[in-house]
């Protein structure tokens, strides 16, 4: 594993910029322990300062520090998206072996399932369901809504993976001495998938953010806390652009588009890493 | 006739079952709701009337209500009836708009968000695809690479965010465009020239911004599907056979490549109602998804049902249709 992480750092620069935005967005996020202030409440700061040393990202009308606000929204959003991707990855990669393990009828009503969940338009629903449980919207709760919409996606691309590992050698090997289904699984195929796994781990936590940010501004998240949706609200809320304190509203716009940028390289690089083709055109090019 | 057992019967039973699923969670969702609209409606008629309203009236006032609305009787009761009225489409009136039908509200916004979506999707597949291809065929080129990263860096920004960019730079510090909306405020919608050309004015914005994701999103797959198919076989030994340049790249590459796309396209025709909520919010754009965000802070639940049993529907209409039409166009794959 450190091997190839090592390998993608030197050679593919995708995954070096992803890698170090990341790294330096989860110090920001572990940074926000040292807090000054309480992130959720106002007037501990006077309002409307620009940007100085003293607050380095300039205070918003609610009377926050934007620097130090940021740093909990960071740290938010990490845990939003980490509570997401775990959950939905742990029934996506189960689901997705044992229906590409067992095959026939199970994996047809697995599939159906998971298909029929594919096509759901989660936006409505989502906007539904936060909406009835806006009052108890936890950074924890909300992951877990959200993994009701993103276990599907990994659940296919795992049974297919696990379709071609079914029909080979070691795959026979293993049953006929003796090991039982889970153990065939989660021994002998699931470490196959693993990189599959990472893979839409990343795009999962992308996900996540990115519906975080829309039911934030629709407001049906729990407001006082602050994320990069939220942080988002309250600006839009306070007309900060028209007011002119465009610290306010950039921090958030730039924070996120550099987020999810990184976030992206990160798990194209990693596709590209898994595909036999592209790697034959790097050992090609002399990579 | 094996076809239909193997192939055409599973899609259809697919197809309800994503139906079912989906309409029965918009069902149970707003049930949950802690927003009562029997009471809701009572308190908005009181506060406008001023007056004092008798117990006895007010009882009576709720049943009939209750029935207006579909909430009489038990939860079990509640959901046959709800698919009872939903084959017949009657969503019944809409709770905050009342007594206007859910109905008739949803076909007025339709063709606004049906315009403006569907042509930002026709303009930014076309160029997504035509970009996307040609950017996969020539992959070694440096324009090639140049695209990629700038599709790269825009796909993935939230679509919210980029919307607010737009605004920021076009509204605000390079005011070109209009502040939001559908049309300006003080025109009477018309079948009139100017009128038509208002309404374009108003669009032209959310339609950038839906175009500009859109073209990075079709780029990027059509890039990375026709990249693939140049190292193909069939391709390889069509160059060595001395084919013209031109007649490789559109006969043999692109036209493989835009086929996965048709697929995802008509995924997104059907879609159309579940992408235009962010854009119509952030632009106030006046169509089903500013419908649907009225309908969520009105808490008027017939509204909020009609449209996502709609878009639910349309969505899993359009993909069933999709997969029955796939195998004619291409013909690799055959219907197993």
């Amino acid at each position: 594993m450190f091997v190839i992480i090592k390998d993608l750092l030197k050679r593919d620069k995708k995954f070096l910029f992803g890698f170090t935005v990341i790294s330096i967005l989860v110090f920001l996020a572990i940074l926000s322990a040292f807090s000054p202030y309480d992130p959720r409440s106002w007037n501990v700061v006077p309002k409307d300062k620009s940007p100085s040393f003293q607050h380095l990202l300039g205070t918003n009308s609610m009377g926050q520090d934007i620097f130090w606000n940021t740093t909990h929204a960071l740290k938010n959003s990490f845990i939003l998206g980490l509570t997401t991707a775990c959950i939905s990855t742990i029934i996506g990669t189960i689901v997705g072996l044992i229906a590409g393990y067992r095959g026939g009828i199970l994996d047809r009503i697995l599939m159906s399932i998971n298909d029929s969940f594919i096509v759901l338009p989660s936006l409505p629903i989502l906007v539904f369901l936060s909406f009835s449980l806006r009052e108890k919207m936890t950074i924890f709760v909300m992951g877990a809504i959200l993994s009701i919409f993103s276990w599907p996606w990994g659940g296919k691309q795992v049974r297919a993976q696990v379709l071609s590992l079914r029909e080979r050698e070691f795959t026979y090997t293993s049953i006929f001495s003796g090991m039982n289904m889970w153990k065939v699984v989660f021994k002998e195929h699931l470490p196959f998938v693993i990189p599959w796994v990472i893979a839409n781990f990343i795009n999962t936590i992308l996900w996540a953010l990115g519906m975080e940010i829309t039911l934030s501004v629709l407001g049906l998240t729990s407001l006082e806390t602050p994320t990069i949706g939220t942080t988002i609200h309250w600006a839009m809320q306070y007309q900060a652009i028209f007011r002119g304190i465009w610290w306010w509203m950039l921090t958030p716009i730039i924070l996120s588009v550099i987020f999810f940028v990184a976030l992206y390289m990160l798990s194209v690089s990693i596709s590209e890493f898994l595909d036999p083709r592209t790697r034959l055109q790097r050992i090609k090019m002399g990579g | 006739m094996k076809v239909l057992k193997t192939y055409i019967i599973p899609r259809l039973i697919q197809y309800l079952l994503v139906i079912f699923i989906g309409i029965t969670i918009t069902f149970i969702i707003p049930r949950l709701t802690p927003i009562d609209p029997v009471q809701s409606a009572i308190n908005r008629l009181t506060s406008y009337g001023g007056a004092y309203m008798e117990p006895e009236a007010v009882a009576s006032m709720q049943n009939t209500l209750k029935e207006l609305y579909g909430l009489e009787g038990g939860v079990v009761e509640q959901y046959f009836a709800f698919w009872k009225h939903l084959f017949t489409f009657d969503f019944g009136p809409s709770l905050s708009m009342f007594p206007t039908l859910v109905t008739e509200i949803i076909a007025n916004s339709l063709p606004w968000t049906f315009f403006l979506l569907f042509f930002s999707l026709i303009i930014s597949w076309i160029i997504g695809n035509i970009l996307g291809g040609l950017a996969g065929y020539f992959k070694e080129k440096k324009w090639s690479n140049v695209l990629a990263v700038v599709a790269m860096s825009i796909y993935p920004i939230p679509y919210y965010v980029m919307a607010l960019i737009l605004v920021i730079l076009f509204v605000y510090i390079f005011p070109i465009f209009p502040m939001m909306g559908g049309y300006s405020v003080g025109i009477q919608p018309s079948f009139t020239w100017s009128f038509f050309l208002d309404v374009l004015r108003h669009s032209i914005l959310p339609a950038i911004s839906l175009i500009l994701v859109g073209i990075g999103w079709w780029f990027l797959s059509m890039r990375s599907m026709t990249s693939n198919i140049v190292a193909e076989d069939f391709v390889t030994y069509a160059e060595f056979a001395g084919l013209p340049k031109n007649k490789l790249l559109y006969s043999y590459v692109m036209r493989n490549g835009v086929l996965p796309q048709i697929t995802a396209l008509a995924l997104q025709i059907g879609g159309i109602f579940n992408g235009a909520i962010i854009t119509e919010v952030a632009f106030s754009y006046p169509g089903v998804g500013s419908l649907l965000q009225k309908s969520i802070t009105n808490g008027d639940f017939n509204l909020m049902m009609g449209i996502s049993v709609l878009s639910i529907i349309a969505i899993a209409t359009a993909s069933l249709i999709i997969d029955l039409i796939y195998p004619l166009f291409d013909p690799r794959i055959r219907y197993r």
